[in-house]
């Protein structure tokens, strides 16, 4: 009888013991962050979507379209597309025609950058093979972790346009957070 | 969604008809989900009611079917990893090792020291993570709100930590072949070291506010009881076995990276029930905590990814290979069979949440509907991982 009482006395003080803690971090300050008003302090390691590198004319991307991000990516969301020899001159074509026939080795005076660099955002998994793959560091992530968009054509990125309207827009902060820190309700 | 007994009716599929032809006079059979909350994603369960009683229950699989392992025939095997990072999307980590083990078996990759030991520290992180989120939501099926907002509180900081080198908060795709993708920056390596004693401070908190509660222990002491041996006819692993007193864990009996190096326990509980699981993974939380103190300390200094790791057109070499690691639900295992080309001829993933989910269908039979739940929680399943 009295150690069923008893019994019944420590179960009950398990309840207050419990009860003391939540009465304790009632008492402290709040941990959650008001999100769209105050910005959280840890996205600056996020990967977002990719972007290309600038090479040190920063409208003129890093990249050599080799397309071995292509080729490496599990989704197949990469597309380069390469630029087209340009047109020679006449006296150039004369020249080449002259090498040619002497057996020597055309030149080729394509430029290496892409014309295009189509990335599909909807199929990516951001594991980073095409990063890892790519000989000349031309890839990396961005910390846009603000994207959002009304249609799946907001996820189709041109790269290298992209990395031209940033290097236009520099030096202003790369993303703003959604709303400003002023309105804290 | 309920119905009366009657093998001719029109109504319910396929399972439901042939779980019907079996039952009793005057019961009732009942779908449990496939969106039912405590079913955490898209598991469904045939239950056949008699009252508050359950008399039979079944689990019905394949709602969350993704063909990972046809994928893997289509694409290389670097390309596969990360499918890994999302069959169980809780420890991500212990999917990425195995698959990544069984390759370098086949090839006979030697992983570097230093990417060992990042692998065994990413990798416990990530089961106390796991431990944390099932605690959690273990204790929002039972009814109690509150300890879930404790467990992401400590949770968020473990993920802030693991997304400085992965760069991503769940589903990662961290390990490479032959390595892992990026070095733990001091940033990172400063925040585990801060995570630990942390947790530690918490613990006490977590056995006052949760596990000593009268509440909890009435309602989860003696409910869901698995004999050992009905743990080994099922194959059940991981807590679920631990929990009924088997003492079997990959990272002890069959060692794989650095694991013989370390010095920890295997926590096993006696209980046999929903409590002796919950004990088991509670204790685990203390035990991965001492395993990434010792390899913290221990970690040499040196590169992360092997010399001449695979290229896009690497070939696997011929041949086949059985990997397994212990994931937080229990032993992961992955078989790969290559025939030299560059994808892998075929690959068996082997989830611990599906032998542990099919003991459920004995262990529920005779309790009522609430404990049925409660039992389900306590095997800690991971529905994409279930049906892959």
């Amino acid at each position: 009888m009295i150690k069923e009482a008893m019994k019944t006395v420590s179960d009950l003080w398990s309840l207050m013991v419990g009860l003391k803690v939540t009465g304790r971090y009632f008492l402290e300050p709040q941990v959650t962050v008001r999100y769209p008003w105050k910005a959280v302090d840890n996205i600056d390691t996020f990967k977002g979507h990719l972007e290309l590198v600038p090479s040190k004319d920063p409208f003129k991307p890093k990249c050599i379209s080799c397309g071995m991000c292509a080729l490496a990516c599990p989704s197949n969301c990469l597309t380069v597309v390469k630029r087209k020899p340009p047109k020679p001159t006449p006296e150039e074509e004369k020249a080449q025609a002259e090498a040619k026939a002497n057996g020597e080795k055309v030149k080729d005076k394509t430029p290496k950058d892409p014309e295009k660099f189509i990335y599909d955002y909807t199929l990516c998994s951001l594991c980073g093979t095409c990063m890892e793959n790519c000989p000349a560091g031309a890839l990396r992530f961005s910390g846009n972790v603000y994207q959002a968009g009304y249609s799946r054509n907001d996820f189709l990125f041109e790269l290298v346009a992209h990395m031209q309207t940033k290097a236009d827009a520099s030096p202003k902060t790369e993303f703003e957070p959604p709303v400003a820190e002023t309105s804290e309700a | 969604m309920t119905r009366y007994i009657d093998t001719e009716q029109t109504a319910g599929d396929f399972y439901t008809h042939n779980f019907a032809k079996k039952a009793q006079e005057g019961t009732l059979i009942l779908n449990l989900g496939p969106q039912h909350p405590s079913t955490h994603g898209v598991l469904r369960v045939v239950v056949e009611m008699d009252g508050e009683y359950v008399l039979r229950a079944e689990p019905i699989l394949g709602y969350l079917h993704r063909m990972h392992e046809k994928m893997a025939e289509v694409k290389t095997a670097a390309q596969f990893i990360p499918n890994m990072g999302r069959v169980d999307y809780l420890h991500a980590m212990a999917w990425n090792w195995a698959f990544v083990g069984a390759v370098e078996k086949i090839a006979g990759i030697e992983v570097p020291e230093r990417a060992e030991y990042v692998r065994v520290i990413t990798c416990e992180l990530n089961r106390i993570s796991s431990h944390l989120l099932w605690w959690g939501a273990y204790l929002l099926d039972l009814g109690a709100f509150t300890p879930i907002m404790y467990a992401f509180d400590d949770r968020e900081k473990l993920l802030d930590a693991l997304q400085v080198p992965t760069g991503s908060r769940l589903t990662y795709s961290y390990f490479r072949i032959g390595g892992v993708a990026q070095d733990l920056n001091d940033d990172c390596l400063g925040r585990i070291r801060a995570f630990i004693p942390w947790l530690r401070s918490r613990m006490p908190m977590y056995k006052d506010l949760v596990t000593d509660n009268i509440i909890l222990r009435k309602r989860i002491e003696d409910i869901g009881v698995i004999e050992p041996e009905l743990c080994r006819r099922y194959g059940a692993t991981g807590p679920v076995a631990r929990g009924s007193g088997i003492n079997y864990d990959v990272r002890r009996n069959e060692p794989y990276g650095i694991y013989s190096k370390f010095d920890f326990d295997i926590p096993t509980s006696e209980l046999k029930c929903a409590r002796g699981r919950y004990d088991v993974r509670m204790a685990e939380i203390e035990q991965s905590l001492r395993i990434i103190e010792q390899a913290l300390e221990m970690m040499p200094e040196g590169d992360v990814l092997v010399k001449g790791a695979p290229k896009p057109s690497w070939k696997v070499p011929a041949g086949e290979s059985y990997f397994a690691v212990e994931g937080a639900r229990g032993k992961i295992g992955v078989y790969v069979v290559s025939d030299g080309g560059k994808n892998l001829y075929r690959t068996k993933l082997r989830a611990p949440g599906f032998c542990n989910l099919s003991l459920f269908g004995e262990v529920s039979r005779g309790t009522i509907l609430a404990d049925a739940v409660a039992i389900l929680g306590s095997l800690d399943m991971v529905i994409p991982e279930i049906d892959r």
